[in-house]
């Protein structure tokens, strides 16, 4: 049991490394530079000079996978920095004024947001405010407010049904030194966790974005953006789709292990369960 | 259970015998864009020509395939010695869809409605030269110039002068009633338009009794309807990556023609820096025309050099006065106090000339210094911000519509040039009869604007045609926007 959890732990984590590592590469080098374009050397099979080949600028595939990996992180990084930075203090909030008016109209807010499917409000949300990466972070973000905000609430709840809280409030301290002291760093496990799965659903969201046209715009590369481009040259040129594709997907993979690894390690109420 | 299958495999069989015999009288053309409504005569969108014109509605002249004007609804006409009177003699015995005759009263309204105040058709210019449109008898039309054009017969070709009757203009734009060899059928908006055989059309009966048009926008979705044989043709394909693919398969052939589309990158001439003749002439430079092509448009394409369609007689080649030469272009920012470059906008409509012509473009302006924002915009946003509103720095289109040199004389015109000489030469022109002259007038006028580097001058797009191999009679070139299917028909 241990040996599979530390498993799932050591190859998301590897996986989520990897194209962290990666996107940090690209910061002092890469193969080639991504904004120069080569026509003379256009759609390259792997192998060769091209280590992953070359997209229809004949630019390489390696270099852009590198780089987008950056626009990928840096977006599902802020975004759920947005998320956790507006949803914990919500939630701690509502959870601190149980059943009160301030409660009703956070979570009331949040089921609002939750009610909506979040891609296509980040769409209409980039359409109104054009495309581009900050539009793109700011849309994945305001839809990490609620996952965060409900959690936090839901786990903070029965932390103030505690033993160690109760005395907190009998020696007078007030309802959000509480939160700040007691409650959130016993949640931080929980966030860690919530953080990892909504990192990568992050990453997804960045891709489906670019995707249509509405993410980082040219010549930033990204890899939504570079399967879009693909679309046409698949039958042909197949590892214009299947590079991007795989970088998607294997990062998404990582991180979601990773995110299981991580709750079996530190998730309070699984640990009790298990031991 | 042999005997099953082989009953199967025959009623396959003929199935399949059914299928072919029923596709050697009807075709489905597939084109990207559809149409907004079905008035020429009152819309820009070159979509709407792309079904109607020559099928369903035809003017007093019209285009044949090789861009040449020959009659149409009028058989014959007189030019007066001063140039001023044209007298046509129509077609006779000729009517409309819905049943009512086709006659000079029918010419009369068509024309003074699309010249009218308040008319709202997209090329008004075209009928500037019209004095009077009178009604002489059934069979006679004159109409009577204010100066001399050169241009009436040419202009008269056009989708926007096509004759329509009064009887029905009411329902043009969603059931249109024209004089044409296919009468409008059925509209599934969002999907496709039905034509089907004109019994009673004058001219020669068309080989095909029904035509449908399939709009499909998505080039990854064109290229699998196209494999699939959902469609028979798809004009205008919008994939220049896949064509060899088509070539390869003997199922398909492939036709590449030339369109009047010259494929520029405007320049906000009003918009400082671009206020700056060295500043075009710099960005002009350090544009590298053949990489475009062969990245953009997978070779496809004629380098031009000015705003002038390569195929046309008059044509003048000077591409080399904006050669590809970044040393010069960082000089010329130099002398215009820009060494260090500068940073504008490059705003983008969907075709993949421009989407992609632009990354290229970009990279190559970012050589010499200039940085570009990118932003991709729809065609309605791109007529909203660029082309009406003429926020912009720098733009990529194609201008399809055939002779258009003459919007470089509108000071109002999106890239705002409208230079007073340029005006002067295009009075001349208009008012110029004699041949000659007129061809030195419209050298004239394309030097002026490649010497003034209006714009960046990219190439001529070119028009791939995919269809069955085993049709003929579609149009190689697009010497005015249309998909004309009289003369299309089926071999074997």
């Amino acid at each position: 049991m241990s040996l599979w959890r530390s498993r799932n732990l050591l190859l998301g984590g590897g996986l989520s490394l990897l194209f962290v590592a990666l996107a940090l590469i690209s910061f002092v080098w890469t193969p080639y530079d991504v904004e120069k374009l080569n026509i003379a050397a256009k759609l390259k099979a792997p192998g060769g000079d091209y280590l992953l080949g070359t997209d229809h600028f004949g630019r390489d595939i390696l270099s852009m996978i590198m780089v987008g990996a950056r626009t990928s992180i840096a977006v599902a990084l802020v975004a759920v920095g947005i998320g956790m930075g507006a949803g914990v203090p919500l939630g701690l909030t509502a959870a601190a004024r149980k059943g009160g008016w301030l409660d009703e109209v956070i979570m009331r807010g949040n089921d609002l947001i939750f009610a909506f499917p979040s891609l296509v409000i980040a769409i209409l949300i980039t359409a109104i405010a054009g495309p581009g990466a900050i539009n793109a972070i700011i849309a994945i973000g305001i839809f990490n407010i609620p996952v965060f905000a409900r959690l936090t609430r839901g786990a903070a709840l029965s932390l103030w049904e505690r033993e160690f809280i109760l005395a907190a409030r009998v020696c007078g301290k007030s309802r959000t030194r509480i939160s700040m002291e007691h409650i959130l760093p016993n949640l931080m496990n929980l966030l860690i966790v919530q953080g990892t799965i909504q990192f990568s659903l992050g990453i997804l969201a960045e891709a489906g974005l670019s995707y249509v046209g509405l993410g980082a715009q040219p010549p930033t590369p990204s890899w939504g953006r570079m399967l879009a481009e693909a679309q046409t040259m698949v039958s042909f040129a197949p590892h214009l789709a299947l590079v991007p594709g795989l970088a998607i997907m294997l990062t998404v993979l990582g991180l979601n292990l990773m995110g299981d690894g991580l709750r079996d390690l530190l998730d309070p109420r699984i640990r009790v369960v298990r031991t | 259970m042999k005997r099953l299958k082989l009953g199967a495999l025959a009623a396959i069989a003929i199935g399949a015998g059914v299928a072919a015999h029923a596709a050697e009288t009807g075709i489905t053309v597939a084109m990207q864009l559809e149409p907004p409504h079905l008035d020429p005569t009152s819309a820009a969108a070159g979509a709407i020509d792309s079904v109607l014109y020559a099928n369903v509605f035809e003017g007093l002249t019209r285009f044949a395939a090789d861009g040449s004007v020959v009659p149409g609804l009028a058989k014959s006409w007189d030019i007066s010695e001063d140039g001023l009177t044209y007298t046509f003699t129509l077609q006779e015995g000729v009517t409309f869809h819905d049943g009512s005759s086709f006659d000079a009263e029918d010419v009369k309204f068509s024309l003074d409605r699309a010249r009218a105040e308040d008319s709202t058709n997209a090329q008004k210019a075209l009928f500037e030269a019209i004095d009077t449109v009178e009604a002489v008898d059934p069979a006679t039309v004159r109409i009577t110039l204010g100066q001399p054009n050169g241009a009436l017969l040419f202009n008269l070709a056009w989708g926007d002068a096509v004759i329509v009757a009064p009887e029905s203009i009411e329902g043009i734009k969603s059931s249109p009633v024209g004089t044409g060899a296919f009468k409008f059928a059925n509209w599934v908006q969002g999907d496709r338009i039905e034509l089907e055989r004109n019994a009673e059309y004058w001219g020669e009966a068309p080989a095909l009794e029904t035509a449908t048009f399939r709009f499909i926008s998505d080039p990854t979705a064109a290229f699998a309807s196209v494999m699939a044989e959902d469609v028979d043709a798809f004009v205008g394909f919008p994939a220049p990556e896949n064509l060899p693919q088509f070539e390869a398969d003997p199922r398909f052939q492939v036709i590449v023609g030339s369109t009047e589309g010259e494929t520029i990158l405007a320049m906000n001439n009003k918009q400082p820096p671009f206020d700056n003749p060295l500043v075009r002439e710099a960005v002009a430079h350090a544009i590298d025309r053949q990489a475009i092509i062969d990245g953009a448009m997978f070779g496809l394409g004629t380098p031009i050099g000015t705003h002038f369609a390569p195929h046309n007689p008059d044509y003048v080649d000077l591409v080399d006065l904006s050669g590809f030469d970044p040393d010069r272009s960082r000089e010329l920012l130099e002398e215009a106090g820009l060494a260090e470059g500068f940073t504008t906008t490059l705003k983008l409509p969907p075709p993949s000339y421009a989407r992609r012509g632009g990354e290229i473009i970009a990279a190559q302006l970012r050589e010499v210094g200039i940085q570009t924002e990118i932003s991709n915009l729809e065609w309605a946003q791109w007529l909203e911000e660029v082309f009406r509103g003429k926020n912009f720095g720098l733009t990529i289109v194609s201008h399809t519509e055939p002779m258009d040199i003459g919007i470089y004389a509108r000071p109002d015109y999106y890239f705002q040039y409208g230079k007073p000489e340029f005006v002067a030469i295009m009075d001349k022109l208009n008012a110029e009869t004699d041949p000659e002259a007129r061809s030195a007038l419209l050298k004239d006028a394309q030097r002026m604007i490649a010497e003034d580097h209006v714009n960046g001058y990219l190439f001529q797009l070119a028009f791939p045609t995919v269809a069955n191999a085993r049709i003929e009679g579609l149009w190689q070139n697009q010497p005015t926007q249309a998909t004309d299917l009289t003369g299309v028909r089926w071999t074997e």
